[in-house]
């Protein structure tokens, strides 16, 4: 069973790992979830503790958008998966990570994001 | 009446000198300059209508667009500064500039400004302080020496070949000469030469244009493109496969290219930093590496020692990034048991400052004391003695400061014991490797001091010392 953290901002995989204050948990295995989704509200946002969030709740994946060097180096080193770069809507760029598509920096939107709500 | 001269928007927007870009009322990016491009890493073919701060992520007070809509509100023109994290997830300090702007109908829309103040944030600042900030730390001769030279390499353009083991810092020098020179407020772009295959690589640093290849649907500028009136450091130039460096060489000679598939040469103004882990000499000799490449890139040379070069700054990065860490994750570590310390001392650190810097950011993670002892080192350095042998840092021969291959055996379990507990200590391990250094060298020098003496980059006095103390004279 793999687990996901993704900091997300309004519809969107959060631009950001260092300002998000609003990250989504979940469980999944063989492209489904597992369990209930979490949404957890920091008190306040900061790269060091979504990262000591990440070890203590045994994350297995990351997803998220804009990440420093040293925090991504730290999290591979931790042997994270981490798909950062990503802008899409968050549910579709968990959906595809669901079905083993999501890649490194993608840019998954289409005509009706011109009107998401960020 | 005249008629009123209206020029085409896109055509202003590559005349900002900085990265710009213009956005719709709903905060979508319409267009972006090529600086803008280069600054944020995303090409505009590919984020064309997505939300600006999606792709200049800023932290500038712009969460959920409040800056973008309080300006389109207003129509005041608001300033502010912060940074942007970029696709390269480098943060670069900013001045963000957002005003309103309305087209033929009337229509508003952003013009989005984003300054690079790298620069000018090093501006008046001690010289020491600014590489500190860079985590460039070092009281050796040896660092000493590579400091000195980076305001020289700053103010000229010319190539600079960055030579020195992973994990010792290359990539931040390269960062750093381009802060310094005079092109800070253009783009600095890091390609990965060992990263990409052929093809790849080519279509990545000099672009290609549409129908070049299967799945080349639309135009694409290169790298050497973005980073026009800037900097490209290309990164691990020794794993650069053969046919690109030729044209690489063209495009240091006559500073243009032609995109892949393309017709029209393209003209830019790019300065070039190479850095390499591997031998280049060696590899030209095998014909691995074209030598005119080679002298062409290595009109200026830096070589970054390795940890086990510089022993004597080790304690001073075990207390920065001690520090660092302790800061990060609120704990309150004061130092080091003299066991620790000298486990360290005598550790040879094959991945240099990366690997210090991850073995205290372990330690610091897992020590729950106020010190961190032996038991909160990564377990991996007790697993062997580790042999660390023929690490060789070649450089070039052109080079008259340049130092020896290091050959080095370090045993670690043997110098933990001999050790008396003092700071800095461990130093039985490290003599033991100087003394073969020094051994060595008078060897391949048949006994001559003097060449000796240049092949180790110190001086003859310092030579006749350390020999004296190793009892060879």
């Amino acid at each position: 069973m793999r687990k996901l953290l993704m900091p997300i901002q309004g519809d969107y995989v959060a631009p950001r790992f260092d300002l998000a204050t609003e990250v989504y948990v979940a469980r999944f295995e063989d492209g489904k979830v597992i369990g209930e989704p979490k949404t957890i509200i920091m008190e306040k946002p900061s790269d060091e503790e979504l990262c000591h969030m990440i070890i203590e709740e045994h994350i297995s994946d990351v997803i998220c958008g804009g990440i420093e060097e040293i925090h991504y180096n730290f999290l591979v080193w931790k042997k994270i998966v981490v798909k950062d770069g990503v802008i899409a809507r968050w549910e579709d760029a968990f959906q595809l990570l669901l079905d083993g598509t999501l890649g490194q920096g993608d840019i998954v939107l289409d005509e009706s994001d011109a009107l998401g709500i960020l | 009446m005249a008629v009123l001269f209206t020029p085409d928007y896109l055509t202003m927007l590559e005349g900002i000198p900085y990265p710009a870009m213009i956005l719709n009322d709903r905060s979508r990016i319409q267009a972006m300059n090529r600086l803008m491009q280069a600054i944020t890493g995303y090409a505009i073919e590919n984020v064309r209508g997505v939300h600006g701060e999606l792709v200049v992520r800023s932290n500038a007070g712009n969460t959920r667009g409040q800056n973008y809509n309080k300006v389109l509100q207003t129509g005041e023109p608001m300033s502010v500064t912060g940074d942007i994290l970029n696709r390269f997830r480098r943060k670069i300090p900013t001045l963000y500039h957002i005003s309103r702007i309305k087209d033929a109908q009337q229509s508003l829309g952003l013009l989005v400004i984003v300054e690079d103040t790298t620069g000018r944030a090093s501006e008046g600042d001690a010289v020491e302080n600014n590489y500190a900030s860079q985590e460039l730390i070092g009281h050796s001769p040896q660092m000493q020496k590579v400091f000195d030279m980076i305001p020289l390499m700053s103010q000229t353009d010319a190539s600079v070949l960055i030579t020195g083991e992973t994990g010792t810092g290359k990539d931040k020098i390269a960062e750093l000469i381009h802060a310094e020179s005079s092109r800070a407020r253009y783009p600095f772009i890091k390609v990965n030469c060992g990263a990409l295959p052929t093809d790849l690589l080519e279509s990545e640093l000099f672009g290609h244009v549409k129908g070049a290849f299967t799945g080349a649907t639309r135009n694409k500028q290169g790298m050497f493109k973005l980073a026009d009136r800037g900097t490209l450091f290309l990164t691990e130039i020794g794993d650069m496969p053969l046919p690109l460096q030729v044209k690489l060489l063209s495009v240091l000679d006559d500073s243009k290219f032609i995109p892949v598939g393309g017709e029209q040469s393209v003209e830019v103004d790019v300065r070039i930093i190479a850095a390499t882990h591997r031998p280049l000499r060696e590899q030209v000799k095998r014909n691995e590496f074209r030598e005119d490449l080679f002298y062409r890139l290595n009109v200026l040379h830096v070589h970054l020692p390795s940890l086990r070069e510089r022993q004597s700054d080790i304690r001073y990065l075990l207390d920065h990034f001690l520090q660092k860490f302790n800061k990060a994750l609120g704990k309150n570590i004061v130092g080091f048991t003299p066991l620790a310390s000298q486990i360290l001392s005598a550790y040879a650190f094959p991945g240099n400052v990366r690997e210090l810097r991850n073995i205290v950011e372990y330690a610091v993670n897992v020590c729950k004391r106020k010190k961190i002892s032996d038991q909160n080192l990564p377990p991996y350095i007790f697993d062997k003695q580790l042999i660390v042998s023929e690490m060789v840092t070649t450089e070039p021969e052109s080079v008259p400061d340049s130092k020896a291959q290091v050959k080095a055996a370090v045993a670690l379990e043997p110098a933990i014991g001999i050790t008396d507990g003092s700071s800095g200590n461990g130093n039985e391990s490290w003599g033991d490797i100087e003394r073969q250094m020094i051994v060595d060298a008078l060897l391949t020098n048949g006994g001559n001091r003097t060449t000796t003496s240049e092949q180790l980059g110190w001086g003859r006095m310092k030579l006749w010392r350390k020999m004296k103390k190793y009892g060879l004279l």
